[in-house]
């Protein structure tokens, strides 16, 4: 678990707060999260932490009543700036999440769909693009035979693997994952966690996660959000050894959650 | 990060043009509907209004429907809509609650009762005008003749038969909304009335049935507006041309608003000169649709927040 | 009670179709006595059979065949009448051929389903993902009034301003005719397609749209490309249904088509439908006349087309939508 990169910061989120309604679901959030390293954000349910995930690529605004304000910067422009285009955004920062959601479509078609959508690559371009998401994702060798099955098809891991193939075939810089394995049994969550070990070469990774265990797993960093406030952010191994708070250590020992 | 340096800002491409045109071609055909509909609307109440007077809805026809009012006609609907009730609500509503309190949703009986339902939704208007003829005229009519030795009595088209019909045709109508109603009532009601140790009878007797009564008014209403609005069905089934007098009884003949309107417009020997009255028709006609249909739906508002 | 209710129901749909085949062979002795001698007894003038009497849900099983296999024991004549291409009940020689009015309401229904599916389901669209709230709250209550308007209504209207404005916009010879027809229908079923597609359209689970615009697609290629394909077993049931319902839609057909039988596809000549023509002559018909129980067969054939297209719909439609989404739904 040493990176040998060296540390940059991707994504910087300064004084963000995110309102649902009158709800106040992020209060002053500031953090920097590192290129090239995986970042887990803990906490219980309704913490936050998911609203957060949702913040760094605008998600939130299909939510007819949140409110954001604060900044956050990738590669130091405010995406929250009125001249950008949420959908250059979205492109850039590729997100997974915890319901796998395959379009009613083929495997191939699943992939070649965010490819599709700003003009028509040649079937070529698009063969070699779907084999190597597909490859990146641990996926092809189990697909390979069935591209134009439906993905319904597919087990509950399969389809989680293949969303993350479908986010990746755009190319994006950010992967934000939203409890990608809540719902998949042992063997697919562990094969989805070494998948991400070896994206984080690539990629910048943020995982939001209510298993504490793998957050310690597979994590370089980790903040530990509690009622909209991250309490407390740190490196991986720092925050489970010495956490600072102490709402932090009775989290991370099982004593609420 | 080789390829990170670009901004955010917007990338025009022509998809955005075809994007465009693809939303408005939504937004136009939404338009349409909103514009066939006022315009609808506007142009009855516009020609038909001056001539809604008292005389009219006061009056009977006169000189072979060219004069005069449509009293009968109204009066006639509301006869006809007033049995249809009398005769479908009943049985949909116990039918609802056979489907709502006592069936299990898997059984076979229920998937053959909701399957019928559905289908009696979709057969056409016509046909139930037949199935009226056929049934309750032929069969149920001549036969009450036969076993009472009277001279075609009940054996011909008349306005009880007519609203038999219309009381079949409206059924699915009733059945669902008093079955939405029925579902609508908390499950803990029932639990706390069990637990009194009411039986099932007791229960929806006493406190299911009064919870869901005004999905069941608003059912019948529905039901009601339905019916008013329809005229083929009981094209053979007694209802009549031009009838100077109101219907005496069960098995007299009958005006009805929607008939009349189609006899004025298509079967009268000057169309010309009516058409005054048939705007006229129109509009009442429309008014106690659209009056009928209004109240149901505050009735269903009510019903969704209390 | 609950027989009651299973009998009710099994009235309601059977008992149409047992009577017009119940008294179809006792109008076809009528046509050759001679040839029929039991037969004729058996179904006396008295036309409530006992068919009719006790409707089997089994029966309809029965009918389509039944008066096929009829003229197999010697009645040619009927079945060749039946499919002749002359309709005309009321003259020394009767012609009860009914292909011109089969034609007729194919073309009424099929003209009204390319008026009305392409305005319903872009409408239901635009209402499901488009449109502002407010447009939204305003449009279904205007759907439902649109929806309110009786059939006879709709086809006043075509007789009065549709049947001008076509007449004069495309110079047809005809002032009244299956465009002025479809049209009225095609208004009588904008609602039903509009309220299925736009049903079946935002049931789609929410997730989609949220994974369709993470990967950076705009909301339009989002809808167009997976919204709607993956609603199209509900949209097809709109369409359907719609059909269905234009099927057998009655007044306006016979208030604003020019009621002629005419065999023809062309779209601006008078037209009359299976529906038109029972509610025309059905009224002064004489009772167990071999002209009464063909209006009857009208009636059994767009009751069996109708119930086809309801079942298809229903069953075949509903299936698929759910296969094709028990990969999220059960895990919803």
């Amino acid at each position: 678990m040493a990176p040998a990169s060296p540390l940059q910061v991707k994504i910087r989120t300064i004084e963000l707060n995110v309102y649902y309604g009158y709800k106040h679901a992020l209060q002053d959030v500031t953090v920097d999260i590192y290129a090239n390293r995986v970042t887990a954000f803990i906490g219980p349910s309704g913490c936050g932490k998911s609203t957060f995930l949702r913040a760094l690529n605008r998600m939130n605004e299909l939510i007819p009543s949140a409110r954001t304000t604060g900044r956050v910067e990738i590669d130091g422009i405010n995406i929250y700036d009125p001249e950008v285009d949420v959908v250059q955004v979205r492109r850039r920062i590729g997100m997974v999440f915890q319901q796998w959601v395959p379009f009613p479509k083929s495997i191939y078609e699943n992939i070649a769909f965010g490819l599709r959508l700003n003009g028509k690559p040649s079937k070529a371009e698009l063969d070699a693009v779907v084999e190597h998401s597909l490859r990146r994702a641990a996926l092809w060798d189990e697909v390979k035979d069935r591209l134009q099955h439906s993905a319904l098809e597919l087990s509950g891991g399969q389809q989680q693997r293949l969303c993350i193939a479908r986010a990746l075939a755009v190319n994006p810089e950010v992967l934000l994952m939203d409890e990608p394995c809540s719902a998949l049994d042992p063997i697919s969550t562990a094969k989805i966690e070494e998948l991400i070990e070896e994206l984080k070469h690539d990629y910048t990774i943020v995982i939001v996660t209510h298993n504490i265990q793998q957050a310690a797993r597979i994590s370089d960093y980790t903040g530990f959000f509690y009622l909209g406030r991250l309490v407390e952010y740190n490196r991986t191994r720092e925050l489970f050894t010495n956490p600072q708070k102490r709402e932090t250590e009775q989290y991370i020992t099982g004593r609420f959650g | 990060m080789g390829r990170g340096s670009y901004g955010f800002r917007k990338e025009w491409s022509w998809y955005t043009l075809v994007g465009v045109a693809a939303i408005s071609m939504t937004a136009l055909a939404a338009l349409a509907i909103v514009g066939l509909t006022l315009s609808l609307l506007g142009h009855f109440t516009l020609e038909g209004l001056p001539h809604v007077t008292w005389e009219f809805l006061t009056q009977p026809p006169r000189n072979n429907n060219t004069e005069g009012g449509i009293f009968p006609a109204i009066y006639g609907t509301v006869l006809l809509v007033v049995l249809m009730s009398l005769m479908g609500v009943p049985i949909g509503t116990a039918t609802a609650l056979y489907l709502s309190e006592y069936a299990r949703e898997d059984s076979a009986l229920t998937r053959w009762v909701r399957f019928g339902v559905n289908t009696l939704a979709g057969v056409p208007a016509i046909v139930f005008g037949l199935f009226g003829l056929g049934f309750f005229v032929q069969f149920l009519g001549k036969g009450i003749d036969r076993i009472f030795g009277l001279e075609l009595v009940w054996g011909k088209p008349a306005i009880i038969w007519a609203a038999a019909t219309m009381a079949v045709l409206t059924l699915p109508v009733v059945i669902v909304s008093v079955e939405e109603a029925l579902r609508s009532v908390p499950r803990h009601l029932r639990e706390a009335a069990f637990a009194l140790g009411a039986t099932r009878w007791q229960t929806i007797w006493h406190v299911v049935l009064p919870r869901a009564l005004t999905g069941i008014l608003t059912g019948s209403i529905l039901a009601v507006s339905r019916g008013a609005g329809e005229v083929a069905p009981i094209l053979f089934l007694g209802v009549a041309y031009s009838l100077p007098e109101l219907p005496k009884g069960l098995t007299s003949q009958f005006m009805e608003l929607g008939y009349h309107l189609y006899v004025l417009s298509t079967q009268s020997p000057d169309v010309e000169t009516t058409r005054p009255l048939q705007y006229a028709t129109t509009l009442v006609l429309l008014l106690t649709t659209f009056a009928l249909n209004l109240s149901a739906v505050l009735l269903r508002l009510r019903l969704r927040r209390g | 009670m609950i027989f009651l209710f299973i009998a009710r129901e099994a009235l309601g749909i059977f008992t149409a179709a047992d009577t017009a085949v119940g008294s179809q062979p006792a109008a076809t002795s009528e046509l050759s006595p001679e040839l029929y001698g039991t037969e004729s007894e058996s179904a006396a003038p008295e036309v409530y059979n006992p068919d009719v009497d006790f409707p089997e849900p089994e029966a309809p099983a029965g009918p389509a065949e039944r008066p096929v296999a009829e003229p197999g024991q010697g009645t040619p004549p009927l079945l060749a009448n039946l499919l002749s291409t002359t309709w005309q009940p009321v003259s020394s020689q009767p012609k009860y051929g009914i292909l011109p009015l089969l034609v007729g309401t194919l073309k009424i229904a099929l003209l009204a389903i390319l008026l009305a599916a392409p305005i319903g389901i872009l409408a239901a669209i635009y209402a499901a993902f488009f449109a502002p709230r407010w447009f939204r709250e305003f449009l279904k209550p205007l759907i439902e009034l649109l929806a309110g308007f009786p059939s006879v209504v709709i086809g006043f209207f075509c007789l009065m301003v549709l049947a001008s404005i076509v007449q004069e916009s495309l110079g047809t010879t005809f002032r009244l005719n299956a465009l002025v027809g479809s049209l009225g229908v095609a208004i009588a079923i904008i609602p039903i397609v509009f309220t299925i597609a736009e049903d079946s359209l935002s049931r789609l689970p929410r997730v989609l749209w949220e994974a369709g615009l993470a990967l950076g697609a705009q909301p339009w290629q989002v809808v167009f490309r997976i919204l709607v394909p993956a609603a199209t077993p509900g949209l097809f049931a709109a369409v359907l249904l719609g059909f269905g319902r234009a099927f057998g839609e009655t007044m306006i057909v016979l208030m604003a088509s020019g009621n002629a039988p005419l065999l023809s596809w062309s779209p601006v000549e008078p037209v009359r439908t299976l529906s038109a023509t029972i509610g025309s002559e059905m009224g002064e018909v004489v009772w167990g006349s071999l002209h009464y129980s063909v209006l009857f067969l009208l009636g059994l054939l767009l009751f069996v087309g109708t119930f086809l297209l309801n079942v298809i719909a229903e069953f075949w439609v509903r299936r698929r939508l759910l296969r094709r989404f028990q990969g999220t739904t059960a895990a919803l």
